[in-house]
């Protein structure tokens, strides 16, 4: 319920502060988003599953978001940013799919 | 559903309803920062989406009617920047000409004697205890000063004698300029001191003339810094003569 409750709030300070993305977090931002979304579908297919831990849920969200916002880097540094964005997107996309697949068996039992 | 084994719908009902664990709470925080990013990302690609949707080419083909638009106003600030500046040349010429225009109007004007003039200069004054100083002399000094470039008379403080100003004899004294006078006379002029002064004094001139002993005059020459003349004769339009326009 507290989770719910976060989450609610996360998005009322968003919308009430309108803060503007920094230049330099511009290009991470959405990505780190995606990221730090599979994260959060992991821990709860894990909490499902019984076996949520949550320092393996904080340890997992911020490595997801820092790998993110590295691979990120790396492509604009070496020339590739679109490609490898696009490569972190559908794996990370992947991921958030099956284990929304499994909450869902965990659910519905379907 | 073992009773030892809770299901993961179990779990889930189980945690919403008591508020509790230390996992929940850490799970809140990332959850907060998670829709606070999103947001926050939701609402930057919101603002600046009008060209995220658009093909390369598309693109390729905006930014070269941009360039083309860009490229036509430069050439209008062009143009416009020649309009101003002939424009400025224009009102330049027409000022100068309206400078010459004035400068000749107040030559003209003191010649004309319809504006007064102020200057150095000379003050005559004729004394006529015997009542014979008539039109002859008067005219005689006049002409003097004339040829020593006597700008602009005046008699007696009250006519400006120009071109047009006849001198007759009167009844008390002489008519000048369709003003009967009486002497003394005041002659003011305004020209070289010196010169004007040499051109009445000159042997046989307008002094001898006035103080030899047929006239038995008296004359005072006074050199003045300024001479003011201040009284002005309405310009009158030509009736007969015509100016001869240029070829």
């Amino acid at each position: 319920m507290i989770a719910g409750l976060g989450l609610l709030v996360g998005i009322i300070l968003g919308l009430i502060l309108q803060p503007d993305v920094p230049l330099w977090l511009e290009p991470y931002l959405p990505i780190a988003v995606v990221a730090a979304l599979d994260a959060v579908f992991g821990a709860l297919r894990a909490f499902l599953d019984g076996i949520f831990d949550d320092k393996v849920f904080v340890i997992s969200f911020i490595s997801n978001v820092l790998i993110a916002a590295l691979i990120v880097y790396l492509g604009d540094k070496l020339g590739v940013g679109g490609q490898l964005s696009t490569g972190v997107i559908v794996v990370l996309g992947i991921r958030i799919f099956s284990n929304v697949a499994a909450i869902r068996r965990h659910i519905f039992h379907a | 559903m073992s009773e030892e084994e809770p299901t993961g719908r179990q779990r889930l009902w189980a945690a919403l309803r008591r508020p509790g664990s230390r996992g929940q709470i850490t799970a809140a925080v990332l959850l907060a920062v998670v829709g606070f990013a999103s947001v926050v990302q939701v609402r930057a690609t919101e603002a600046d989406d009008v060209y995220a949707g658009m093909r390369q080419e598309d693109m390729l083909q905006l930014l070269n009617s941009l360039a083309a638009a860009s490229e036509r106003t430069e050439n209008q600030i062009a143009e416009l920047e020649d309009t101003r500046s002939s424009l400025r040349n224009n009102t330049e010429a027409r000022q100068a000409a309206l400078e010459e225009a004035r400068r000749k109007a107040d030559v003209l004007g003191i010649l004309a004697g319809t504006l007064p003039a102020v200057g150095p200069g000379v003050v005559v004054t004729v004394k006529d205890p015997q009542g014979a100083v008539g039109v002859d002399q008067l005219l005689n000094g006049v002409e003097e000063l004339r040829d020593a470039g006597a700008e602009a008379i005046e008699v007696n403080d009250t006519v400006r004698v120009v071109a047009q100003t006849a001198f007759k004899d009167g009844d008390t004294g002489i008519v000048v300029g369709e003003q009967p006078l009486a002497p003394p006379y005041t002659i003011e002029a305004i020209g070289d001191p010196h010169t004007l002064t040499t051109g009445l004094n000159f042997h046989g001139g307008f002094v001898d003339l006035i103080e030899g002993e047929a006239v038995g005059g008296d004359v005072v020459i006074k050199q003045a810094s300024t001479v003011e003349i201040a009284s002005t004769r309405e310009p009158e339009s030509a009736r007969y003569s015509e100016p001869v326009e240029d070829e």
